[in-house]
């Protein structure tokens, strides 16, 4: 009683609501993905309630957490489903960091400036669009790196911002306790909102065209998807995350410098988490991220061999297991916790449909 | 006056990333794929200098004899281990394993040399000059610099248009799978085409290790980035091109020196985009029909 799992939109679906067409019935999900949704909204209602039972390190410590996974699954999202490799996805990470540091400037508090940085990254976003999107692959990749460079020099020049030594982050006159506690609780926030909007789109019909994007760019456009309509879109909602996860980055460290904010290693970091994880799927970034997070506490005290280790790890992984340490999980366990997919059951078998 | 000297020690540089930029450009268009790890190999030319130089006592400027080839035999070996294993799973996988590559040089360098400055000493060649009227001087440094990329370009044309494996890397170039059914084994043809752009690229850290100083972090954050520039002003595909776009890189990046020294980069990545917007396809190449 095994279905066959469909994820590329090349094949002729029929009806989402699973009138058999020929016998062949089609689900969304083969399991019930009714436990996962309690387990998520009880994860999320424990790791909301942390900050009344542990100690401000570990809150702190979940917040470099929660910002890894935030930029990961983005360029999740812009890489793997919708073939956009970029390298410089910390313009946006800065752009954003320096919007919540404009603002709080000007009286507004850090935490309510968030929601509009990620709207200014968003804007921002449409024009780099314009002006990338006829580049491919590498030329893409190496345009967003000069882009990054080019927000940084310009912010360097920027007196009031600080110029090259950085800026203090103002406007959070808070008790310690509460200002981590806010910090942790805003950081949850923000990638359970980036987790929900990625799962969301990919279970739209958008996500179908993202899936064959990810499977196979020609063929997707050869059968008519608007191609690049939804790399455009993709592309600003990741400009969008960037910039969120850019907020928070700033009001986690209190204290800015554009060559930390615009640093390469922010795409470091997403690709090797991805990478490692697994590109082209939800689960991927979380399996990276606990990963990396773990090399991290270990390794981070001989520097320069964090980044070797890491850097081999992912080389590695790219060429002999493209689908990450996710991909080896489901070749054998056949679990998809954020299910995106259909499930396709032959004529004569009587499988209920569920989730 | 000072315009005209900022535009002659603009070209005088861009002979140097147009040294940076033709093994970006032969890769690319040998295997379509952008070599991340470009600026990184560079870097790591030089200190391989270093090494060579506190090992056999030869003058910095002798240094190529020994490190060239031994950067061209790692980029024949690279390219047929670590970089086919990648480009055999795609065009993506090979963007995100040298990639990689770039990051986990950049930490070695770091571990094993620090992340002081270095340069090649070659004494009192670095700053003889003469000097043409009363205000523009001109480095007999910078000017070998210009004339050595000016040669390498030459010969590289010369190589590519007449000799037997020039040949086969435009063949390959071409079309691979046409290219295979004549007999030709595109994975050597790979491995000379890495191994000239490894060699193009280590003459290229070399000269810049004597023009200036150099650490473990500058081949990404300056001289990637120059190279790619310079190949996409000159436009693809084309080495004059490459020569030509080094040298706006360069008079742009000197230009914008003399508004102000913090305008230096900014300017070249500027005219980087406004070329991007206006003719993507290069200075050099005419208008094709999409």
């Amino acid at each position: 009683m095994t279905g066959r799992h469909l994820e590329a939109a090349g094949a002729e679906l029929p009806a989402i609501g699973g009138q058999p067409a020929g016998g062949v019935r089609v689900t969304r999900s083969r399991r019930s993905v009714i436990w996962v949704g309690v387990v998520a909204v009880a994860l999320v209602a424990v790791l909301g309630y942390l900050p009344y039972i542990v100690f401000s390190s570990t809150t702190n410590l979940l917040v470099q957490f929660f910002l890894l996974l935030t930029m990961a699954s983005m360029w999740n999202l812009l890489a793997g489903y919708a073939g956009l490799v970029s390298v410089g996805q910390q313009a946006f990470i800065g752009l954003g960091a320096y919007s919540v540091v404009i603002l709080a400037s000007h009286g507004t508090s850090p935490f309510t400036a968030i929601p509009v940085a990620t709207a200014a990254g968003g804007a921002i976003g449409l024009p780099v669009w314009w002006l990338v999107s006829r580049l491919r692959s590498g030329y893409f990749a190496i345009t967003m790196w000069v882009i990054a460079s080019v927000c940084e020099l310009i912010i360097i020049q920027v007196s009031s911002l600080g110029g090259g030594t950085g800026i203090a982050l103002q406007g959070l006159n808070l008790s310690p306790t509460l200002l981590t506690a806010y910090t942790y609780w805003t950081a949850l926030a923000v990638t359970v909102v980036v987790i929900a909007v990625i799962y969301v789109l990919l279970r739209s019909r958008l996500g179908l065209v993202l899936t064959a994007i990810r499977d196979d760019e020609t063929g997707a456009r050869s059968i008519g998807a608007r191609v690049r309509s939804v790399q455009r879109l993709v592309f600003i909602v990741a400009a969008a995350g960037c910039s969120a996860a850019g907020a928070l980055y700033a009001i986690s460290q209190q204290f800015i410098v554009p060559s930390a904010a615009f640093s390469v290693s922010f795409s470091a970091e997403m690709i090797f988490i991805t990478i490692i994880g697994g590109i082209g799927t939800i689960e991927g970034p979380f399996v990276g991220t606990i990963v990396f997070f773990v090399l991290q506490q270990t390794l981070s005290q001989d520097g320069a061999w964090y980044w070797i280790v890491l850097g081999i790890v992912a080389m590695a992984v790219a060429i002999w297991a493209p689908r990450g340490l996710w991909g080896l999980v489901t070749e054998r366990l056949d679990i998809r916790l954020f299910p995106v997919g259909y499930w396709l059951w032959p004529a004569g078998q009587t499988a209920r449909r569920r989730g | 006056m000072i315009w005209v000297n900022a535009i002659i020690q603009g070209i005088m540089v861009g002979g140097l990333y147009a040294l940076f930029a033709c093994g970006l450009s032969l890769l690319f268009g040998v295997m379509k794929v952008i070599n991340l790890a470009h600026g990184d190999l560079a870097v790591v030319a030089a200190y391989l200098a270093l090494g060579v130089i506190a090992i056999t006592h030869v003058p910095a400027v002798w240094s190529f004899v020994l490190v060239v080839p031994i950067f061209a035999a790692i980029g024949y070996a690279l390219q047929r281990t670590l970089l086919q294993a990648a480009l055999n799973r795609g065009v993506l996988t090979t963007l995100l394993v040298t990639f990689g590559l770039s990051v986990v040089i950049e930490n070695g360098l770091q571990q094993f040399f620090t992340a002081n400055s270095h340069s090649l000493n070659i004494g009192s060649l670095v700053s003889d000059s003469f000097s043409i009227g009363s205000q523009i001087t001109i480095a007999f440094l910078d000017l070998t610099i210009l004339v050595l990329a000016v040669v390498v370009l030459l010969g590289l044309q010369y190589f590519l248009s007449v000799s037997k494996n020039g040949r086969r890397i435009r063949a390959v170039a071409d079309d691979r799978e046409a290219a295979q059914l004549s007999g030709i084994d595109y994975r050597h043809v790979f491995g000379i085409a890495a191994a000239i752009a490894f060699g193009t690229v280590a003459l290229a850290g070399l000269a810049f290790g004597m023009y200036t100083q150099f650490d473990p972090t500058i081949g990404t954050d300056q001289l990637l980035l120059y190279a790619f520039e310079a190949v996409v002003i000159g436009g693809l595909g084309s080495l004059w091109g490459t020569l030509v776009g080094g040298i706006l890189l360069g008079v742009a990046q000197q230009i914008g020196a003399q508004y102000h020294a913090a305008d230096q980069i900014l300017a070249g990545q500027l005219l980087f985009l406004i070329i991007l917007v206006l003719r993507p396809q290069g200075i050099t190449r005419r208008r094709e029909t999409a």
